[in-house]
């Protein structure tokens, strides 16, 4: 097995072994960027390598040392272009931040360093985290590993693409309606959204902020466990972080069985629309969980079928106020075709964004304009509301909601690229838990025609640990996640 | 519901955001589906529900009024950001016209 194949928990256990350094172990990634990236799958916009190489150095010495390691210690990890990385470029795959060097770390950036990561670039995503599949990126179109002439999903998708093509051992991306988890289930990865205020969003640039939420991409359960452990809790830099206690994940989704665990199938997740091969696939994981000892209930959750649209009214309106900081004045593109102050705000921006951002400001903006609020801001805010008591009640009776991550396996690049509101609704069983703010993962459960699929599991608010636990479980009944595509 | 031009021209104008002729069109037929799609939120009754604007619960979270944590480096760094600038000044258009 090559280095850069590795999970984080073998990876560690190689480096506390001194069967290879943090420098060979980042090098087998390097060297596996430049043997696909360019040429097949398109997943980074920057390659940190000489960040990467000073920090593996470091980190050599202290091993050398004789130096306790921890967990993430001199592992390479591939960061969504839209989290600051201090002294890096950082583009959010936009031409407005095309030359935008980020001039201090995030939070989680921060974290990660103090705990001995190792930052080997920063990944591709649609423009602003705004699209399902990359294809909004402004820079390149990331190629799915498993079939190059499919999207990877969106908006992590270049994160997703690095660890299922081995360009990195484990990513963090963002999920504010399904980032995370859609590109995941596309490309056959683990990935976490944690709950909202869980994770601090200092140094994310800011699409929703009442949904945008910092998680990782792994190729096992194992190793969400050990991400979340070390980027979650209170930070004073952003006053939505919730003090909630942590706990050693990775200790925990070992203990015990799953006969303590309800399972709740929403019918809503299995009508029409959802193909027949993958709700057969996500019938027979849940009848692997119910064989392992857990509860299974079917329950109803009528209200969610308005999630998406709730979903696009709050989102391109906050996007319209968040996305007004990009103005040409303080940083990123300023329009040289501008005679006057207006037009300076104006032009820079036309010329800067691409066309589904301006599609959500222009959406957003409207709906927030004098005579709509009413009857579209606040109409979505109320049925949040509804939506927020019916699942309370639900999950009363049950400890998680298991659904399928899309509809369908990967679409093909350009296919659906004329049709927002088709792309919109591809976050379809996305949007629940991001306007509650439920934590919720997606770990792969089988293959349609050689592509993976993805299946989804919902938790209570700060219940991190009952879905880890219940994936970490199917991940060892089954061996879906080890699976690997040979890129062609 | 259907968008029209000038409703499009003038949500860009709020919007600071300078638009061709094509976008114009082309937004005023794709933002018309969207709200139609998304309309379906009329469908809910929601007579005397309050609105959810965030789910945490924290209220008030205040800490006091003074500079903390901020670098010199990250300052120099915001600085080497600015599109155009005069020493320490960022340079605009001027504000009035003359």
């Amino acid at each position: 097995m090559e280095l850069n194949q590795l999970t984080i928990k073998e990876a560690h256990q190689g480096l506390v072994k001194k069967e290879f350094s943090a420098t060979e172990l980042f090098k087998a990634c390097l060297e596996r960027i430049m043997a696909v990236d360019d040429t097949k799958v398109h997943a980074f916009l920057t390659v940190t390598e000489g960040l990467a190489a000073r920090q593996a150095k470091v980190i050599d010495e202290r091993i050398k040392q004789g130096e306790e390691i921890g967990l993430l210690t001199g592992i390479p990890l591939a960061i969504k272009d839209i989290i600051a990385v201090g002294g890096e470029r950082t583009t959010a795959a936009s031409k407005i931040l095309e030359d935008y060097i980020a001039p201090y770390d995030a939070t989680v950036i921060s974290r990660l360093k103090e705990a001995g990561a190792v930052i080997i670039g920063k990944a591709n995503l649609d423009e602003f985290a705004q699209g399902a599949s990359n294809e909004n990126s402004a820079f390149t179109v990331t190629h799915n590993p498993w079939d190059l002439e499919r999207v990877p999903g969106g908006s992590s998708g270049g994160p997703a693409a690095a660890v299922i093509a081995d360009e990195c051992i484990a990513a963090l991306g963002s999920d504010t309606g399904g980032s995370i988890r859609y590109p995941a289930g596309f490309c056959g990865v683990c990935g976490l959204k944690p709950t909202y205020g869980r994770v601090s969003r200092y140094g994310l640039l800011a699409m929703t902020s009442s949904t945008d939420v910092i998680g990782p991409l792994t190729k096992n359960v194992e190793d969400l466990a050990i991400i979340l452990k070390e980027i979650a809790g209170l930070d004073k830099q952003d006053s939505t972080t919730v003090d909630q206690p942590i706990e050693d994940y990775l200790r925990e989704i070992e203990k015990g069985d799953l006969t303590d665990l309800t399972i709740g199938i929403p019918q809503e997740f299995f009508g029409p629309g959802l193909t027949t091969e993958i709700k057969e696939l996500v019938q027979r994981a849940i009848g692997a969980l119910e064989g392992a000892g857990a509860k299974i209930k079917e329950v109803s959750l009528p209200h969610s079928q308005y999630a998406i649209s709730v979903y696009y009214i709050i989102t391109p309106s906050e996007i319209s106020a968040n996305l007004a900081r990009y103005d040409g004045i303080r940083f990123g593109h300023r329009s040289k075709k501008a005679n006057n102050l207006f037009e300076v705000y104006t032009k820079s921006r036309g010329e800067g964004f691409g066309p589904e951002v301006k599609r959500r400001i222009m959406l957003g903006t409207y709906a927030l304009s004098a005579g709509y609020y009413d009857a579209y801001y606040l109409q979505a805010q109320k049925v949040r509301t509804v939506i927020s008591e019916e699942v309370k009640k639900v999950f009363k009776e049950v400890d998680i909601l298991v659904t399928p991550t899309s509809p369908h396996p990967a679409f093909k690049i350009g296919e659906q690229v004329d049709d927002p509101l088709k792309m919109y609704l591809e976050d379809i069983y996305m949007s629940l838990a991001s306007i509650l703010g439920l934590p919720a993962l997606s770990i792969p459960c089988g293959f349609v025609n050689n592509l993976p699929v993805g299946l989804q599991l919902i938790g209570q608010q700060f219940a991190e640990r009952d879905i880890l636990k219940l994936a970490h479980h199917y991940q060892q009944l089954t061996d879906w996640h080890k699976q690997r595509p040979a890129i062609m | 519901m259907k968008l029209t031009q000038k409703e499009v021209e003038h949500v860009a104008k709020l919007a600071r955001l300078d638009l061709t002729t094509e976008e114009r069109e082309k937004f005023a037929k794709q933002l018309s589906s969207i709200l139609d799609y998304v309309s379906q939120l009329g469908k809910v009754a929601t007579e005397g529900v309050e609105p959810t604007s965030q789910v945490t619960g924290l209220l008030d979270v205040i800490r006091e009024d003074k500079v903390e944590g901020c670098k010199s480096e990250s300052q120099k760094n915001i600085f080497e950001n600015l599109p155009e600038k005069e020493g320490d000044y960022i340079k605009v258009k001027g504000v009035f016209e003359e």
